[in-house]
């Protein structure tokens, strides 16, 4: 499957390329001992600087999800899951992402997951399958 | 809360739209003149008596159809004379114009503010099908701030964003694809009376069942239809609004907050920006949700409208399924009709100002066939996920 993949900046490369060592790095304040998403050079939350990427276990559960059934492109003839994926480390903290390595109609709200990384070029997307 | 209330400074005092199709054999500037034009002796004005001009988002994309013409080109080809002109895509959903062309008033900038929105989105794609993909808004690698988390996942239209939304609407509060299908049902039933409408033939629940699954659990008649139209409003000073023709329609109240990340993902799924637009938007006012006489809520996929109502407080919070059930209460002569010309979904995606021409059309007692029962109050909203902003009419 084609991907378009993102530009990566100082910012955004820990989130994008953390799979190379298959860690989910995801942006943590020292000072609120808070994560955050997406990656910023300062907490949304208490805008501190002191932040920094940290590994989180890859765990968690689908928020939402859709199936695509839109050949929006010529490659993309099978069907494939959208979801939103809250991270087990904090309420709230979740990203967009692909449920993987099961049948779409298979997948539902708060189910289990765990990290997949899928590496593109110097991007290793971050996927996510059932957890078993 | 608020020190002042700006926009009761302003009212609407002309309406304008050209040719409405899939597609229009006109270009972008002339489908904008038409609109334009008609919007400014609707007013009783000339163009000279313009001082403003605003637009969402403008030509931010180098003609790109989403938005062909901006202020600036509208403004050297119509030989206008301005003190203040402003487009830009950041600003609170494609209602922007209208409340930075208030904005520019109420500051003493402008007498007559020329605020249009014009989009060929159906000429585009019947030479590039793939016109409107997400992937298409950078070149390259995606180094927006906005979509490089959503297009390396192969989210490639906003369906799949539109999609998550109301999956979870329906898993929190139990919403159902029948009651969701009241929306496209109903804009279809409206639009069969409106002769610009793109789509007028009657359309059946058995319909909306065997239309094409896009991305669940959307289907194809839950997503509006693109189109070749242009679509123009006059906003002026009050104290001479009511120098005009048109009995002036005022601004009672705006709504632009956003409270919320910046984001499709990070902020509540089922409120979005909307619920802080709403909330923002009657704390300016003394009038309530009882009041509204009609509603034009953003269709640009049928879930925009549910939570629009939601989050304008015109139905409780989660209710929105219920309120919609059956379609009688949104109906033409329920106790809020919605989308009196079709909406998006059948009227055609002119993209925000669709629906304050079409409220100004129904407190004016000009919408012909489609007229529904006299009423003050209208409310428009426009928008969807961190995109948001609406405006209360009123025609006293």
């Amino acid at each position: 499957m084609t991907r378009k993949l993102p530009l990566l900046t100082e910012d955004n490369s820990p989130f994008w390329q953390g799979g190379a060592q298959g860690r989910l790095l995801i942006h943590h304040c020292a000072d609120c001992t808070r994560f955050f998403h997406p990656p910023a050079p300062i907490c949304p939350h208490c805008g501190s600087f002191e932040v920094a990427p940290r590994p989180v276990s890859g765990e968690g559960k689908v928020l939402s999800y859709t199936i695509n059934h839109q050949a929006w492109r010529p490659d993309l003839t099978e069907p494939y899951v959208v979801a939103i994926v809250e991270l087990a480390e904090q309420a709230g903290l979740r990203f967009v992402t692909n449920i993987v390595g099961l049948p779409a109609e298979a997948v539902h709200i708060d189910m289990p997951v765990r990290v997949r990384f899928e590496q593109h070029e110097d991007v290793w997307l971050p996927l996510f399958e059932k957890d078993a | 809360m608020f020190d002042r209330i700006f926009e009761k400074d302003v009212a609407i005092t002309g309406v304008g739209q050209s040719a409405v199709g899939r597609p229009v054999a006109r270009s972008g500037m002339r489908l904008t003149l038409d609109a334009c034009l008609e919007a400014i002796a609707d007013a009783g004005l000339t163009r000279a008596d313009i001082d403003g001009v605003a637009c969402w988002p403008g030509d931010n994309n180098n003609g790109d159809a989403f938005s062909p013409v901006g202020p600036n080109a509208l403004i050297g080809t119509l030989g206008l004379q301005v003190n203040w002109y402003g487009g830009g895509y950041e600003g609170p959903g494609p209602l922007a114009g209208i409340i930075n062309g208030a904005m520019a008033i109420a500051s003493g900038l402008c007498r007559h503010v020329l605020v249009f929105r014009t989009i060929t989105e159906a000429s585009r794609r019947k030479v590039d099908k793939n016109a409107s993909a997400l992937t298409n808004k950078t070149i390259g690698r995606d180094s927006s701030f906005f979509w490089q988390w959503y297009t390396p996942f192969n989210v490639l239209s906003a369906i799949n964003l539109m999609g998550l939304y109301t999956q979870r609407h329906f898993h929190e509060y139990g919403t159902t694809p029948e009651q969701l299908a009241q929306i496209a049902l109903t804009c279809r039933t409206n639009a069969a009376l409106n002769p610009k409408a793109i789509y007028r033939t009657p359309l059946s629940l058995d319909d909306y069942f065997a239309s094409r699954m896009i991305s669940t659990p959307l289907r194809m008649l839950d997503c509006d239809v693109h189109c070749d139209a242009s679509t123009a409003i006059i906003l002026s000073r009050a104290d001479v609004a009511r120098d005009g023709p048109n009995p002036p329609i005022r601004l009672e109240a705006i709504g632009a907050a956003l409270h919320q990340p910046w984001s499709w993902d990070q902020i509540d799924l089922t409120a979005t920006a909307a619920r802080d637009v709403g909330e923002m938007m009657w704390a300016r006012t003394d009038l309530k949700p009882k009041d509204v006489g009609s509603a034009q809520l953003y269709d640009g996929f049928s879930i925009l409208t549910m939570i629009w109502l939601e989050a304008l407080g015109l139905c409780p919070r989660g209710e929105s399924g219920r309120f919609v059930e059956g379609g009688h209460r949104i109906a033409r002569n329920g106790q809020l009709p919605i989308n009196t010309n079709g909406g998006q979904l059948s009227g055609g995606r002119t993209h925000g100002l669709g629906y304050v021409h079409e409220a100004c059309s129904q407190l004016w007692g000009r919408a012909g066939e489609r007229q529904i029962a006299p009423h003050h109050v209208s409310v428009v909203a426009a928008g969807g996920g961190p995109l948001g902003g609406s405006v209360l009419l009123v025609r006293d």
